[in-house]
């Protein structure tokens, strides 16, 4: 196609554009609005997964060294529990200072501060890699001579395993249905717009015009429909998202979680949103202006 | 050059809108396309434009085989024709200058040649000056001739027009039967379906006389009289 061809699809689809000023108006607004919520949600499991891989970091379960073992060799094994897979660190805990990590626990309890060291075991604190592999992990260490018994939280791993699996599916699940959605009212707000024109689309077609040149303005205006939503989109999404951040920071209760800094991925959001705001734009009025392009 | 063959065409819902016509048009002929309402001349223009296909026979207009066309071809016998309406139908947010730019766009004609064609058209419909008027700003007849600017200005082999001065009063109307007969001269074939016999026997051209979808009459001169075409 030679270059003057471009600029007039460009031209008419701009025209189109502004002379259905309302129609343009509403289609940028849905799609902005369903970029938005897509956004905001893709950004809260974006969140809740940092939140949870540092949940995960913080993972671990005590080994329990056997008494018939010499501090000594206790200590010996810290280089056998290391070379055990997902095993990302491995810290010894004296029975002393476990007696007396237990006695601050319980500063209250008059009857817990005086306890024999005795009756504590050494133990090793294991931080594991991976979350989910936490059971053969525990079995490896247990299996270990020397070693006399564990104590992991095997249910709080899976329950948050289980809630991270749950807000993956989840977000998935409403990015789709939104996507198709936002598809779907674009395709509808475009027919709008070609009905309008239906009468322009028959002279077109009585003159001689082909498919394709009549298709092509009302493309660009998908596009260009796509991309204006997407831009605003974006700056609505990082606003949001800094109000939201600033909200989190100032509030005690909320202030533990950590979010995420929304500069480090900006550039993917402008890329999903670009894309997801042409696709959406192009699709619907493809869709839309196809039942009129049939003889 | 138009010719159909037994041409037989009946709606879906049964009406026998033409039963058996056969007829010839050659390049550079007047024709005066006549009959009552529900004669089938509507009909006709459409099995010609391609908007309906024939039940049998065959039909060839300037080369292109109408009756068994392909949606790929048909845009290309499509800018073999320039159409007009009864009711203008011009794209009334574009300009008289843009309504005619569009059209040539459509067949890929070139930027330079846009800008030399469509002055000299507009001249020859006597509308140069109202290239940047919108369609709602001018008169019928304006607007007619307009329409008869956007039928020529891709120079068709034939034009073709439907009731062109339905819309009119007799002396716009015979402004515009004069322009087309000018238009005749210059060597395109013109077709007009028209109903008023007064104009249609000033011009001493070919009548062909349609009713319930059979051609009754074939002459040259006046709507009835004459002598029988040949």
């Amino acid at each position: 196609m030679s270059n003057h061809r471009f600029g007039y699809f460009l031209r008419e689809g701009l025209r189109n554009m502004f002379s259905h000023g309302f129609m343009s108006f509403a289609a940028i607004g849905v799609t902005v609005a369903c970029l938005v919520i897509m956004g905001t949600f893709t950004l809260v499991a974006v969140n809740a997964d940092a939140q949870l891989k540092d949940l995960e970091s913080e993972n671990e379960f005590l080994a329990f060294v056997d008494e018939s073992l010499t501090r000594s060799e206790a200590e010996g094994l810290k280089a056998q529990i290391e070379a055990v897979p997902n095993v990302r660190s491995v810290r010894f805990i004296t029975r002393e200072a476990a007696t007396s990590a237990f006695a601050d626990q319980y500063p209250d309890e008059q009857m817990f501060q005086d306890l024999d060291p005795e009756i504590f075991r050494d133990r090793y604190a294991v931080h594991v890699e991976d979350l989910s592999q936490l059971n053969e992990t525990v079995a490896a260490v247990s299996a270990i001579p020397g070693i006399g018994g564990y104590r992991a939280d095997e249910e709080v791993a899976g329950g948050l395993l289980t809630v991270r699996n749950i807000a993956t599916v989840v977000c998935l699940t409403l990015i789709a249905i939104l996507f198709l959605v936002s598809i779907f009212i674009i395709s509808n707000t475009i027919k709008l717009t070609t009905f309008d024109r239906r009468e322009e689309i028959a002279i077109m077609r009585m003159v001689g015009a082909t498919n394709g040149f009549i298709r092509w303005p009302f493309v660009y205006e998908g596009f260009m429909i796509g991309l204006l939503s997407a831009v605003i989109a974006f700056g609505l999404q990082w606003l949001l998202y800094a109000a939201v951040a600033k909200g989190v920071a100032n509030s005690d209760t909320l202030k533990l979680i950590h979010v995420v800094d929304f500069t480090t991925f900006w550039k993917p959001v402008v890329a999903v949103f670009a894309g997801a705001g042409i696709l959406i734009g192009v699709g619907g009025s493809l869709s839309a202006i196809r039942k009129f392009l049939q003889a | 050059m138009i010719r159909l063959k037994d041409v037989e065409m009946e709606y879906e819902n049964g009406t026998a809108a033409i039963r058996g016509i056969s007829l010839d048009i050659q390049d550079g002929e007047f024709v005066f396309l006549v009959g009552p309402s529900g004669s089938g001349k509507s009909t006709l223009i459409k099995l010609l434009t391609g908007e309906v296909v024939p039940s049998s026979g065959r039909i060839m207009v300037n080369g292109f085989a109408v009756s068994s066309i392909t949606p790929r071809i048909l845009p290309l016998m499509r800018r073999t024709l320039g159409i007009i309406f009864q009711d203008f139908r011009l794209i009334p947010k574009k300009t008289v200058y843009d309504n005619l730019d569009f059209v040539m766009r459509a067949v890929g004609a070139p930027n330079k040649e846009i800008r030399q064609r469509i002055p000299y058209v507009l001249d020859l419909v006597g509308l140069k000056k109202k290239a940047d008027y919108y369609p709602t700003e001018l008169s019928g007849g304006e607007q007619q001739r307009v329409a008869i600017a956007r039928a020529l200005v891709n120079n068709p082999d034939t034009i073709i027009a439907d009731e062109p001065t339905g819309n009119l009063d007799p002396e716009r109307s015979l402004e515009l039967m004069d322009l087309l007969v000018r238009i005749n001269a210059l060597g395109t074939t013109v077709v007009v379906v028209t109903h008023e016999k007064e104009l249609v026997n000033r011009f001493g051209k070919r009548v062909v006389t349609l009713e319930k979808g059979r051609v009754i009459r074939d002459q040259v001169g006046g709507y009835v009289g004459g002598r029988i075409h040949e």
